[in-house]
């Protein structure tokens, strides 16, 4: 079992509110493995949508992201490049 | 009889009367269950979020049909929630530890959340509470078989009055049974909004305190167009909104000459009767109404409600969808006119004493070159995919012009080292709305490729009335000679100096006026879609010979009230039969 993680600044211009977040769970539900977000030492589920939006992370704010499973690699590269992608 | 000013959302009018939704309250009740009843919980809450998930696609799916696939991911986030995988781990964990009802666990699982949302203080996740809660209550109604809501009670036809409307009650809304809707909250670009513009139905929203002005049984007018709803309104201003009401339904159904038909005078003089646009979902009625193209596209839509400015990308992207749909006929895009009653979320403008004075449209432009120049740039690159022309709005004097023109050349000059296409010979209009302007007409028009009168500023600003305060929105009128005079001047000063010149105001779009337009000589008359029919027909019976002689006369009275009374009397010899339904209507 493959465990990645990784300190990410989140560039996309909304943050994680709203549609990216939305989308951000799209992404992670493709996958098998376990997907989780650490800000301020609080961890959540990044496969939903709720836990996601509570963390309130705005452009510019870093997060951990946390990907365990037998398709870690696919699911961090794809999930950190939405995150760190800047869309201005 | 009170009088509530909010948004327009939606135009038309609608009368009739009030029922008021109350914020549907749940009570919620707490169970003890036993062991064995777990299993049967769980299976009532998985039983709920399918039927509510149907019901949301099911709602999804209409409003791809009716707005288009992009309005549809208003309900994304609505999904998420019902398959969010914490929330329902959640809700089963209370069941099965506490041995609580399922109704109880959901909405304490749901409130936790909430909460948690709302203690973030931002505006973008407020909205998503609006989406969560929205959803959850329909859940809830499933679990606790309240199907029938409140809604229920449509059962004739009534104006619809609500503190919110959530975009899920606003869409599944019994639609022929609602003659208006009525919300506190809300602004144009609010998913009710834009759902009850998709519906046609009249809306105003954004009134803050229609919940504690209007009580169910109450007669209320909903004007979507002037986003006023008056509330026990008088015989006599209930009979004169009947009459507008009437008038905008028979222009919604009564087109009575062929859409291709082109308005031309008999003594065959021919004129563009083009549209005003504001809104993405406005563009169909171009098509609908038989508009040659659109004379005014305002891009402010674009700009508001968001919470970031639109970049060059996105405004690109906006405007070629326009020129597209409107295709082979042309869009005027008008820059910004940000200021006097609309604001941007950034940058912030301080309050000003008299804002229509101050700080807006081209003013504001000038100073803020990025944002000038992003949308110059995003117009221009547009211009390579159709007919486009640019205009500059509240010029007050030539060097705002020349000013503008030098940033527009600079942008050229930008995309052309960028390799970026554009239209070279990109026509660039005035509008003529202040009456510095108007009276140095001749200036500008040396600079201009047209004119366009803006006229609701021009009445304003030359006559020095504030048409919102209802203490001297009497003084506010069209046909007052002065104004005539102006615009008389202006289209001479442009047919002088080889320029086409439009009306993008009200103005043109009613008949006794257009008729007197047509007389003075403007090339163009853009208005809002719907009256675009009207226009065309009056002006395919009259001749242009009669409409000069007539508007000759009418610059030449001395008040308001003669110039309509005489343009009325001249019309009436001319259409006859048709009088009543072309003018009077």
């Amino acid at each position: 079992m493959e465990k990645i993680a990784e300190e990410i600044i989140v560039n996309n211009r909304h943050g994680l509110h709203a549609r990216p977040a939305a989308i951000f769970v799209q992404i992670a539900n493709k996958f098998d493995s376990r997907v989780i977000l650490e800000k301020d030492g609080e961890m959540v589920d990044g496969k939903s949508i709720i836990a996601i939006l509570s963390l309130g992370i705005n452009k510019g704010m870093g997060v951990r992201l946390i990907v365990e499973g037998s398709d870690a690699q696919t699911t961090f590269e794809e999930l950190k490049e939405f995150l760190a992608k800047n869309d201005d | 009889m009170i009088k509530l000013k909010g948004i327009a959302a939606s135009s038309g009018v609608g009368m009739g009367t009030a029922l008021c939704l109350g914020r549907e309250e749940f009570t919620v009740p707490k169970e003890k269950i036993s062991h064995e009843d777990i299993s049967r919980e769980i299976y009532r809450l998985e039983e709920a979020l399918i039927e509510t998930r149907r019901q949301i696609t099911t709602l999804q799916k209409k409003i791809a049909q009716d707005l288009g696939f992009d309005h549809a991911k208003i309900f994304e986030a609505h999904l998420l929630v019902l398959e969010d995988r914490v929330l329902i781990e959640d809700i089963i964990q209370q069941i099965k530890n506490k041995k609580v009802n399922v109704e109880y666990a959901f909405w304490q699982s749901i409130k936790k959340y909430i909460d948690a949302l709302l203690k973030l203080d931002d505006d973008y996740l407020r909205e998503r509470v609006v989406d969560i809660e929205d959803v959850s209550r329909r859940v809830l109604r499933k679990l606790l078989k309240k199907d029938v809501t409140n809604l229920g009670d449509l059962k004739e036809k009534m104006v619809v009055v609500a503190h919110d409307l959530s975009p899920t009650q606003t869409a599944s809304l019994p639609k022929e049974n609602v003659l208006a809707f009525v919300a506190d909250v809300g602004g144009r670009t609010s998913h009710t909004a834009i759902i009850a513009r998709s519906l046609r139905i009249p809306a105003v929203v954004g009134l803050e305190v229609a919940t504690r002005n209007i009580k169910s049984g109450d007669r209320v007018i909903v004007d979507g167009s002037e986003g006023a709803v008056i509330v026990q309104p008088t015989e006599k201003v209930f009979k004169d909104y009947q009459r507008k009401s009437e008038r905008f339904v028979k222009e919604m159904k009564a087109i009575t000459i062929p859409k291709i038909l082109k308005a031309k005078t008999q003594d065959k003089r021919k004129i563009i009767v083009s549209a005003n646009i504001e809104l993405p979902e406005e563009l169909p009625l171009i098509e609908e109404y038989g508009a040659e193209g659109i004379g005014l596209y305002r891009t402010e839509y674009v700009f508001l409600g968001k919470r970031q400015l639109p970049d060059e990308e996105e405004q690109y992207r906006a405007y070629v969808n326009v020129a597209k749909k409107v295709a082979p006929s042309s869009v005027i895009i008008r820059t910004i006119d940000i200021g006097g009653d609309k604001f941007l979320s950034q940058p912030q403008v301080p309050k000003e004493m008299s804002p229509f004075l101050g700080w807006r449209a081209i003013r504001f432009c000038l100073a803020q070159p990025d944002i000038f120049k992003a949308q110059l740039r995003a117009i221009l690159r547009a211009s390579a995919e159709g007919e486009v022309k640019v205009m500059f709005p509240m010029i007050s004097g030539l060097e705002e012009l020349t000013e503008a023109k030098k940033i527009l050349e600079e942008c050229k000059r930008e995309l052309r080292r960028e390799g970026k296409k554009f239209n070279e010979s990109i026509s660039v209009g005035t509008m003529i709305e202040v009456p510095s302007a108007a009276l140095i007409a001749d200036a500008l028009a040396k600079e201009s490729h047209f004119f366009s009168i803006g006229t609701n500023d021009l009445i304003q600003y030359s006559l020095a009335v504030d048409r919102a305060n209802e203490k001297v929105a009497y003084l506010y009128e069209p046909g007052h000679p002065a104004v005539l005079r102006l615009i008389a001047s202006v289209v001479k000063d442009a047919h002088n100096n080889n320029i086409w010149v439009g009306m993008c105001g009200e103005m043109a779009g009613e008949s006794l006026f257009a008729f007197l337009l047509l007389g003075l000589g403007l090339d163009e008359l853009s208005m809002p879609p719907p009256s675009v029919p009207r226009v065309k027909e009056l002006i395919r019976s009259v001749k242009y010979e009669d409409a000069k002689l007539i508007a000759e006369k009418a610059v030449r009275l001395s008040t308001a009230k003669d110039v309509e009374r005489y343009l009325q009397d001249e019309l009436r010899k001319i259409l006859k039969d048709n009088f009543e339904r072309l003018v009077m209507t």
